[in-house]
């Protein structure tokens, strides 16, 4: 698990903008195959995050759709190319009910942001990139830490110059 | 009405597997049996409600849902006119054993068979309790929707407005489970909030200072939890008082932004029907009493007829299903063997998207 080794960025997000732009950032820098897994408390920024993720690929593809949380459904997908699938696995109890939903396959051939991704065990997939979103004391601050292997450091690139991304 | 009709209603789109027989006579209709199999009871071995993904569980269900409702109806599938179900939008695993399980039912027994849109269910649910007549303004709020809609008919609905985020009923869950309470969160919030005060901690009103009929619920999350853990860094824990408190400043910031919102959107309805001023809400947040007596307040300030189903027929149930096909069935509507799940399903065919679309992809 990548979650051992140091994060390759380690971010401020100072309000819900900041962690708009990330998701936007990243938009475009993703593609198939691409497994994105969203950690922290709720109410730390991972639903936010993936909104602004979600609707920066649609409006890339001139659509404007609302993206629901994905709490109740557990999964929402987006038919684009590549499709992208937001998954709330909270309410999860065994990683083969992942399984059930279609999650591994769709992990070869979506764009998939995962939250609460501890409930894969060890469906986790190996390349996939961890975003570890924190409150930060006082007012709307978070931050984030990035970790993922080699290649990730790479596509990640223009992370480097964060916030002005 | 001409004749007496008779529809058998499945519903297994989410959680919830549920059948129910309904009965169109010339008074009106009636309810002869619901049936709701829930998962807590099922799954309550690994505690906590468990939401029904796999198709298989909600087929085996089905079966004995269906036998139940008819016993309890008095009738057999001779006597019925038609076999509704839930064809989306929701799960797709549900969905789907609902649909094949309605299908087989409709061949076996020579039977017309009709898909209903789930969230048409919802919608419709004003008639099928209070006989509200069309047009009317819906405010369709649960745990997975929230939506401001005019219904025209029984399948024509224009979209107002709706949450850009989360549905109130999960921010509700969701601050039931910051503050330590039990699940649903709902009920849990509701009775701390009774004995706190509103006015205690400052809450964000989303979206107030724009225009239009849209909503927004997530950003009161992280004002709870802000609150929460200033509390606790002041106090060294949570104290009761405390969290009634925050419970009360919560549900007064959800009450205002839906009354609010409600204003708007009945003001556009009524300059869209002035003849025909009536309100409805459906859903399982329509149950808090705080926020349904501030909706029926903004009814009356206009003159609104308010109208608002009781809870369990606001939340997922079978009977609304059935009188959703009925509906369908007595404008001509029939679907054949080729009726498909559809995960997504917008109510109103003009809007771009709404929420509640629900997922594609699971296996069956």
């Amino acid at each position: 698990m990548p979650t051992e080794t140091p994060p390759l960025f380690t971010l401020d997000l100072p309000d819900a903008e900041a962690t708009a732009r990330l998701g936007e950032t990243l938009a475009p820098l993703l593609r198939a195959g691409d497994v994105l897994l969203l950690e922290g408390q709720i109410g730390a920024g991972k639903t936010h995050f993936a909104r602004a993720l979600i609707s920066a690929r649609l409006a890339a593809l001139g659509r404007h759709e609302d993206i629901p949380s994905p709490t109740f459904t557990l999964v929402q997908s987006y038919d684009a190319a590549p499709e992208i699938w937001h998954a709330d696995l909270y309410r999860l109890t065994h990683p083969d009910e992942a399984i059930e939903l279609g999650l591994d396959e769709a992990f070869e051939t979506a764009i998939c942001l995962v939250e609460w991704p501890d409930r894969l065990g060890d469906l986790t997939p190996p390349g996939a990139l961890t975003l570890r979103f924190s409150l930060r004391a006082g007012g709307a601050a978070r931050a984030v830490e990035i970790s993922g292997d080699a290649a990730w450091r790479a596509r990640l690139q223009p992370l480097e110059s964060w916030p002005d991304a | 009405m001409t004749r007496t009709l008779t529809f058998l209603g499945l519903e297994s789109s989410c959680d919830d597997t549920a059948a129910a027989v309904v009965r169109m006579e010339e008074t009106g209709p009636r309810i002869l049996a619901s049936v709701v199999a829930g998962q807590t009871a099922l799954h309550a071995p690994y505690g906590g409600v468990v939401p029904e993904i796999a198709a298989r569980a909600h087929a085996e269900k089905l079966d004995l849902c269906v036998e139940e409702a008819l016993a309890e109806a008095g009738v057999t599938l001779a006597d019925l006119d038609g076999v509704a179900v839930t064809a989306g939008p929701g799960l797709i695993g549900g969905v789907m054993s609902g649909v094949m399980c309605a299908k087989g039912i409709a061949a076996g027994a020579g039977l017309p068979l009709v898909g209903v849109n789930h969230l048409a269910g919802h919608a419709l649910t004003p008639q099928l309790t209070e006989g509200l007549a069309f047009p009317y303004l819906l405010l369709l709020v649960s745990g997975g929707h929230c939506q401001f809609l005019i219904a025209h008919g029984p399948e024509e609905f224009t979209r107002l407005g709706g949450t850009i985020d989360d549905a109130p009923g999960e921010a509700f869950d969701k601050t039931a489970k910051l503050l330590g309470l039990p699940q649903p969160g709902g009920p849990a919030v509701e009775a701390e909030a009774m004995s706190g005060d509103p006015k205690a901690v400052h809450f964000p009103r989303p979206l107030l200072d724009r225009p239009g009929c849209d909503m927004s619920f997530s950003g009161l999350k992280t004002a709870l939890l802000r609150a929460r853990d200033a509390e606790v860094a002041e106090h060294g824990g949570l104290r009761r008082q405390a969290r009634r408190d925050l419970c009360a400043g919560f549900q007064a910031a959800v009450t205002d932004v839906l009354a609010e919102k409600s204003r708007r959107a009945l003001r556009e309805y009524l300059a869209h029907a002035p003849e025909h001023p009536a309100f409805a809400v459906a859903g399982g947040v329509a149950a808090n009493a705080t926020i349904r007596a501030r909706l029926e307040q903004v009814a009356a300030e206009v003159g609104a007829t308010f109208a608002a189903p009781p809870l369990k027929l606001c939340t997922d149930n079978a009977a609304m299903i059935a009188y959703a096909g009925i509906a369908r069935f007595e404008t001509g509507a029939q679907d054949g063997m080729d009726l498909s799940a559809r995960p997504r399903w917008p109510l109103d065919r003009s809007a771009p998207a709404m929420l509640g679309s629900g997922k594609k992809g699971a296996k069956a």
